[in-house]
């Protein structure tokens, strides 16, 4: 590649491509790495191996900006004083720090539901982790699609 | 291909290049109700000499998520904005001893057709002005308070209140008010004028492209009815000049100063254009 | 002038509903991770916890990280059996608290 097309190119996406989620990154750390986001799923779980389903985690499929990207989880439980669900977890593996939010339920919150709005960093894999009362934990991951636009601010 | 070549190509193509003239969508099905009830005007025919056939919302070419954010008043976090220029309606400001109720008591009654109705010809400076000016005229000339800076202070909280007032009312322009018509012109010349080092027009984008993306980015009319927005990408409100300036930053050329006579002329001519659509202020865009 | 944050609660509800409870508050959510113009790194500035009780007892919680969005949105369930007041709390880094409460009436 030449100086100039290089140039041009770099230039171009400086103004005109504006990250989406440029106000979010702006810095030079790397994303999270693999083994950062197994070393939390470890410590919330306390070593367990988590289970498939229970758990639904709600998020888009396309979200056009990184900067709110709405999350809703919902877990299935009785949510009474001997069985409910303790906390939610969740994790976005391609940001540059996994931790999203953890969510904390009590039998006095009648449902384990919740929704947030999250940044991203880019399209990448969200995790969902409850762990239950009795210790139990189950997981769910999804897929989001960040999309990078033409204009920026 | 030869490497010149190419990049002189994509040096005289600039941006237009990024325009995907395969990906088109359809702006997405309405209609928008805020909090189910209050029903707003996002399709409409569109006025006589307009180069479009219907005028669209631009809330029609964001994702269900941005939507929903807007159709939701208490979700909407414009609506925070919204909040603080109640108060500062209430707060008295000055050597007169004046809030803006103290003249203008309840905006909801007072207000409510003001949003739907500028820029407005102003014969003592013999120029339009629009509702940021207006408000600066008050504090300056009834409040004895010093006038906001662009986008500083209470201007963008304050203007985003007063347009609220005037949600759901068609946008409308009175052409006929002074010498409107000649700054429409002019708007008009702004509007078609290609510029910059990526040599775009407002209408490459939002004329003749609106429909496809701009790499990911879904092209709108480029209507100003739901200004100030709540921009997800500042997470902010963002003024109409703000955004004119922006837009023209992007074409890499220099961008006039807020409320200039360009950019007044411009916001006559592309509220001219948004005629028929309701007022959204706050909207939510991407 | 900062913005009040924003709760809604139903006015009553009836013994043994499940209610929807939604929060809204003006919060930049500086994330540690942007630089100014000169390249300095902007302090982290987030509000790191909310928690929301009725009648003093916990209904629900939330730690925050800076993947949070600015202006902080929550929607949550709690179980009424009795009138009450909720009351919802924000921390931010600097150990700032703004606090907020709400009645509900039983029906």
């Amino acid at each position: 590649m030449n100086t100039s097309k290089r140039e041009f190119l770099g230039k171009t996406l400086t103004a005109g491509a504006g990250l989406a989620v440029a106000a979010f990154l702006g810095s030079t750390r790397a994303f999270a790495a693999a083994e950062d986001v197994q070393k939390a799923i470890e410590e919330f779980a306390g070593g367990k191996t988590p289970g498939e389903g229970v758990i639904t985690l709600n998020t888009p499929e396309i979200a056009e900006n990184g900067n709110s990207v709405p999350v809703s989880v919902s877990v299935e439980s009785p949510m009474t004083e001997d069985d409910y669900v303790e906390s939610v977890m969740i994790l976005a593996e391609g940001n540059p720090s996994a931790q999203v939010a953890t969510f904390h339920f009590t039998p006095a919150s009648g449902e384990a539901v919740a929704s947030t709005r999250m940044r991203l960093a880019k399209t990448q894999n969200v995790l969902a982790v409850a762990k239950m009362s009795n210790g139990d934990v189950f997981s769910a991951t999804n897929n989001i699609k960040v999309t990078i636009g033409g204009c920026g601010g | 291909m030869n490497r010149k070549l190419l990049t002189v190509l994509l040096g005289a193509t600039g941006l237009c290049s990024m325009i995907s003239w395969v990906a088109f969508a359809d702006p997405s099905e309405g209609p928008l109700f805020i909090d189910g009830e209050i029903e707003m005007i996002t399709r409409a025919p569109s006025a006589e000499g307009h180069p479009l056939p219907e005028v669209i919302s631009g809330w029609h070419y964001r994702t269900q998520s941005t939507q929903a954010l807007e159709a939701d008043s208490f979700e909407n976090p414009g609506m925070l904005a919204v909040e603080v220029g109640e108060s500062l309606w209430n707060t008295v400001e000055g050597t007169e001893g004046k809030s803006c109720a103290s003249c203008h008591d309840d905006a909801a009654e007072s207000m409510s057709a003001v949003g739907a109705s500028y820029p407005k010809w102003d014969a003592a400076s013999g120029k339009p002005i629009n509702v940021e000016q207006r408000i600066n005229m008050c504090r300056v000339d009834n409040m004895g308070a010093e006038a906001y800076p662009f986008d500083k202070g209470g201007q963008k909280p304050l203007t985003a209140y007063i347009k609220h007032q005037a949600l759901g009312k068609p946008v409308s322009l009175d052409l006929q008010q002074g010498e409107m018509q000649q700054w429409w012109e002019r708007g008009k010349e702004m509007y078609y004028k290609r510029t910059g080092q990526l040599d775009l027009s407002c209408a490459t984008c939002h004329e003749n492209n609106n429909g496809k993306y701009i790499r990911a980015d879904h092209l709108s009319q480029g209507n100003v009815n739901g200004f100030p927005t709540y921009r997800l990408k500042q997470s902010a409100l963002v003024s109409l000049h703000n955004r004119f300036r922006g837009c023209i930053r992007d074409t890499r050329a220099e961008f006039p100063a807020a409320f200039s006579d360009e950019l007044m002329a411009l916001e006559v001519y592309t509220t001219w254009r948004s005629q028929g659509l309701s007022v959204e202020t706050p909207a939510v865009r991407q | 002038m900062a913005a009040k944050p924003r709760v809604k609660v139903p006015k009553s509800a009836a013994a043994g509903d499940i209610i929807t409870l939604k929060t809204l508050i003006s919060h930049k959510m500086e994330s540690g991770q942007r630089k100014d113009g000169d390249g300095n790194v902007i302090p982290r500035d987030i509000i790191n916890k909310f928690t929301c009780t009725f009648n003093g007892q916990p209904v629900f919680s939330c730690d925050l990280d800076p993947a949070v969005s600015a202006n902080p949105y929550f929607e949550f369930k709690a179980k009424i059996n009795e009138a009450g007041t909720f009351t919802f709390t924000w921390v931010d880094d600097a150990g700032d608290v703004i606090e907020t409460t709400q009645d509900i009436a039983l029906k």
